[in-house]
């Protein structure tokens, strides 16, 4: 049943995603693909799409997820299902703050999962960069033609732009208009 | 008399909650870190529900519990100021935005996926969301702290899922036990 399978899918990404923004990219890229709910292009069309619509991506995500593959049913029980585990674990928190506070279990996790997102959102570069640069493939004919050194070169312009802390919504935008001249002139 | 009007304001307080948090999730672009301004602004300047030090708590407490950091500060936050309606209700006025405004567009998509405009639009925003992720790997980085045991950590949980391929579930729950055992270690070997 695809409304049960939606919700538990997003509870699982929900309970085990920590850290905020790009921190749950990994186990969303390996859940949603797994399930074939959605192919790599159209989740990194989408998270354009989530960098320039309010709201956290992980709400965005399974909102944009649910609909597609059951209507908006499908959108209540996926989005359902990534909040509840932040909010039932927050409720319990919320009573013993104090305690959970100080303590060393935690703290010792925590120790764990911090650099474990960075090595997860280093491997998601790593597969967004295959999709993004060698969309069929890796072949010779790849490197014959401008495409690829026109992805490299919007990537490297955007990355400059993005150290300089130039808004993702204008990044979007720019990288955009590259990519509609790109089209039209090639 | 007296209850009836205690009760309503209790419901009004719920009502505002509910507005603030709608506010915050329909201006919040990026969602996550970007939120706290605007709680800082909305809740605790305006509506003076809870302290600036209390945001710091805030930000503590979503970072090391899992789930999207703006749900677990709109949970809380709606806790600490009136219960547990008043963190249903902080919650539920934090996703509607987004869960209205990605409806719409997944129909729109839908609708413009196929035009060619769009689709070269997207071959050039591709590889701006790269260049936005490796962004996001830095400050990650930046966040993190700087020694040995970090560096095997982000290492080995890089070659397990890039590599090797090992289900994201368990390279997380793995992580977390190398660090918890690594602090314990190092704690009682503090205390001798």
């Amino acid at each position: 049943m695809i409304f049960i399978d939606l919700f538990l899918t997003f509870f699982k990404i929900g309970l085990f995603t920590f850290g905020g923004g790009y921190a749950m990219l990994p186990l969303i890229q390996s859940e949603v693909i797994s399930h074939n709910w959605m192919g790599m292009q159209e989740l990194i069309d989408f998270i354009a799409v989530s960098e320039s619509t309010p709201g956290p991506f992980a709400v965005n995500i399974s909102t944009y997820v649910g609909t597609e593959t059951g209507g908006f049913i499908g959108a209540v029980c996926s989005t359902l299902g990534v909040v509840l585990p932040s909010f039932i674990i927050i409720l319990i928190v919320a009573n013993f703050f104090e305690k959970f506070k100080k303590n060393k279990i935690i703290e010792g996790c925590m120790s764990g999962l911090k650099p474990a997102v960075i090595g997860l959102i280093a491997s998601a570069v790593l597969s967004v960069g295959k999709t993004v640069f060698f969309a069929d493939g890796v072949n010779a004919e790849v490197f014959k033609t401008p495409v690829l050194y026109i992805s490299l070169g919007t990537f490297l312009l955007m990355s400059v732009l993005a150290f300089k802390k130039i808004h993702p919504i204008l990044i979007i935008c720019l990288s955009a208009i590259i990519g509609i001249a790109a089209g039209y002139l090639i | 008399m007296k209850n009836n009007t205690a009760k309503q304001t209790k419901l009004n307080q719920i009502f505002t909650v509910f507005l603030s948090f709608f506010k915050i999730g329909a201006f919040t672009f990026g969602g996550g870190y970007a939120m706290i301004p605007l709680i800082q602004k909305e809740i605790c300047e305006k509506h003076n529900w809870i302290t600036d030090e209390d945001i710091l708590d805030i930000i503590a407490i979503a970072e090391s519990t899992p789930g999207p950091i703006a749900i677990n500060a709109a949970t809380f936050v709606g806790f600490k100021i009136c219960g547990f309606w008043g963190a249903l209700f902080a919650t539920l006025g934090v996703v509607l935005p987004s869960f209205t405004i990605i409806i719409l567009i997944a129909y729109i998509l839908r609708e413009f996926q196929h035009i060619k405009v769009v689709q070269y639009a997207f071959n050039g925003i591709r590889a701006g969301v790269l260049a936005l992720i490796v962004r996001a790997l830095y400050s990650m980085y930046k966040q993190c702290p700087k020694n040995l045991i970090s560096y095997v950590i982000a290492a080995l949980s890089f070659i397990a899922a890039a590599i090797i391929g090992i289900n994201v579930l368990f390279v997380i729950l793995g992580c977390a036990i190398i660090g918890l055992t690594v602090s314990l270690i190092n704690s009682g070997r503090f205390k001798q």
